[in-house]
This record gives C-alpha cells, sequence and structure tokens, in this order.
C-alpha cells in the first residue's frame, strides 16, 4: 500500500507527540532528587528516523526509533538533612535542564501544528478535486 | 474521445505532478527533526515537460496502440532530487521550514489554479455537449 499525505503528516504528528510527552517528563521530575547517582532520573529524548515508503522512496514519513535517557551526570548535592541523603551526606538531583527542555518543548509543538496545517491544506485540496466539474 | 482525452491531459498530469510535490513537501515537513534526512523535491517545469514529450506521438496507422497519456505513469518516472540548504545542520538534516513552508503554500495555490482550468475546460465540454 502506498504511503497517503495522511500517513505522512499523521505519522509525523504521533512522533512529535511522542516528543512533547518526553518533554513533559522531563520538566515534571526536573526537581527530584535522590539518594544515589544510578536513580536519579536522566532526561529522556525520542529518537527519530525517517519512514521511506516502498512504493515511493521519496516519500517518507517519521517513525520514533527508541527513547534514550540523555548521557548527562545528574547533580550531586550535600544535603545532610535530607531524609535521602546517604550516609556523606548528599543527594543527586534529577539530569535535567528546564532551558534545554523549553525550547525543545516549543520546536515539538511548532512542528505538530506544522503537520497539522499541512493536513488542512491537503484535506482542502483532496475537497476541491472531489467537487471538480460540478 | 481521444480529443477529450488531450483537452483536459496537460491539467491532469499537473495535477498529478503537483500531488506528488505536495508527498514530498509533507515528507519534508514531517521529517524536520530527523537527524540525517535530506530535503528532497521534483523540478516542476523539467518534469511537466518530459510528461508532455510522451504524449506527442501520433498514430499514422489504425492499427497502432496508442501512446496514452498516463498522468501516473509519468509523474513517477520523474526523480526527485535533492535541496541543497542554505545552511548546514550538524545533524545533516537539511530541511529549513521557512523553504518548505513557501514551496507547500506555492505548490497548493498551483494545484486549486491547475483545478480552476480544469473546471472551465469542463464547464466548455459540458456547454459544447449540451448545445448551449
Amino acid at each position: 500500500m502506498t504511503m497517503s499525505i495522511f500517513d505522512i503528516s499523521g505519522r509525523a504528528m504521533s512522533a512529535q507527540m511522542v516528543r512533547l510527552n518526553a518533554t513533559a517528563s522531563n520538566m515534571a521530575n526536573a526537581g527530584t532528587v535522590t539518594g544515589s547517582a544510578e536513580d536519579a532520573y536522566r532526561a529522556r529524548r525520542p529518537i527519530f528516523a525517517a519512514a521511506l515508503d516502498e512504493a515511493s522512496a521519496a516519500r517518507a514519513t517519521v517513525d520514533v526509533e527508541r527513547v534514550v535517557a540523555m548521557d548527562q551526570a545528574p547533580e550531586r548535592r550535600h544535603e545532610p538533612g535530607h531524609p535521602l541523603a546517604d550516609a556523606d551526606g548528599y543527594v543527586w538531583a534529577a539530569a535535567v535542564d528546564p532551558n534545554a527542555e523549553m525550547v525543545d518543548m516549543m520546536e515539538a509543538a511548532r512542528q505538530y501544528q506544522n503537520n497539522v496545517e499541512v493536513l488542512r491544506t491537503a484535506r482542502s485540496l483532496m475537497m476541491s478535486t472531489l467537487r471538480m466539474g460540478q | 474521445m481521444n480529443a477529450i482525452d488531450d483537452y483536459l491531459a496537460t491539467g491532469t498530469q499537473a495535477l498529478a505532478l503537483h500531488a506528488r510535490r505536495l508527498d514530498l513537501i509533507a515528507s519534508n515537513i514531517a521529517n524536520a527533526a530527523t537527524p540525517g534526512f535530506k530535503a528532497r523535491d521534483i523540478d516542476f517545469a523539467a518534469a511537466l515537460k518530459s510528461a508532455d514529450t510522451g504524449h506527442a506521438m501520433d498514430r499514422s496507422h489504425g492499427a497502432h496502440l496508442s501512446a496514452g497519456t498516463d498522468p501516473e505513469g509519468a509523474s513517477a518516472a520523474v526523480s526527485a532530487g535533492y535541496r541543497i540548504p542554505h545552511q548546514t545542520s550538524l545533524d545533516g538534516n537539511t530541511v529549513e521550514l521557512g523553504t518548505e513552508q513557501v514551496a507547500f503554500a506555492e505548490n497548493a495555490a498551483r494545484y486549486e489554479a491547475t483545478i480552476g482550468i480544469l473546471n472551465g475546460r469542463i464547464q466548455t465540454l459540458m456547454s459544447a455537449i449540451r448545445g448551449e
């Protein structure tokens, strides 16, 4: 089956939605602290990959290949009074950069809107084609 | 019947090409955030020209097979090229949203215009058929 413009933009919208969800999770966890570096939350990011149409290699939509945890070290803070602090009085704050997350959120939202606009235009063109000759 | 086909052929081919270009630009916009994705597009003028040459073949004998214009085939034969970005990005993606949005809007307007032309021709044919 060939890929239609609705498949292309629809799947791109789902991919951007996964990205928005990842950003939301990262932001939600931005302030969390844990008692060890291994348990600390690390920002997650989806990896996008182009999914080519078998019928025509020029057409391509997007798939989320996988979601990876960013390779970022959690911040170690000295807070002896914290209930989660380890024997030396350290806690680890989630490795999330709120500024980077904001930028990513804006970009994902913009690109989602672009795909919506593509769909809307394609739909109206399709309707004019259907009405042709009337 | 052939005269009617010929009368509508250019519009039909243009419409098929515009539809194909719409798919390509939609693919580019969909992959705006895909690392390493190369934006593609077709050269519309060249594509329409090559679609038209297939249609210039004459039949000098009744037994000859019609070369028939196949808009889908003509547009599929034209290969898509790669866009040259104004600025390269670190992840190898060559989609520039501004360029794509302009191309998409232009292509949509042209598609709409082609439908307008086809509509006019169909109206002409209809009034000829009705003898108005």
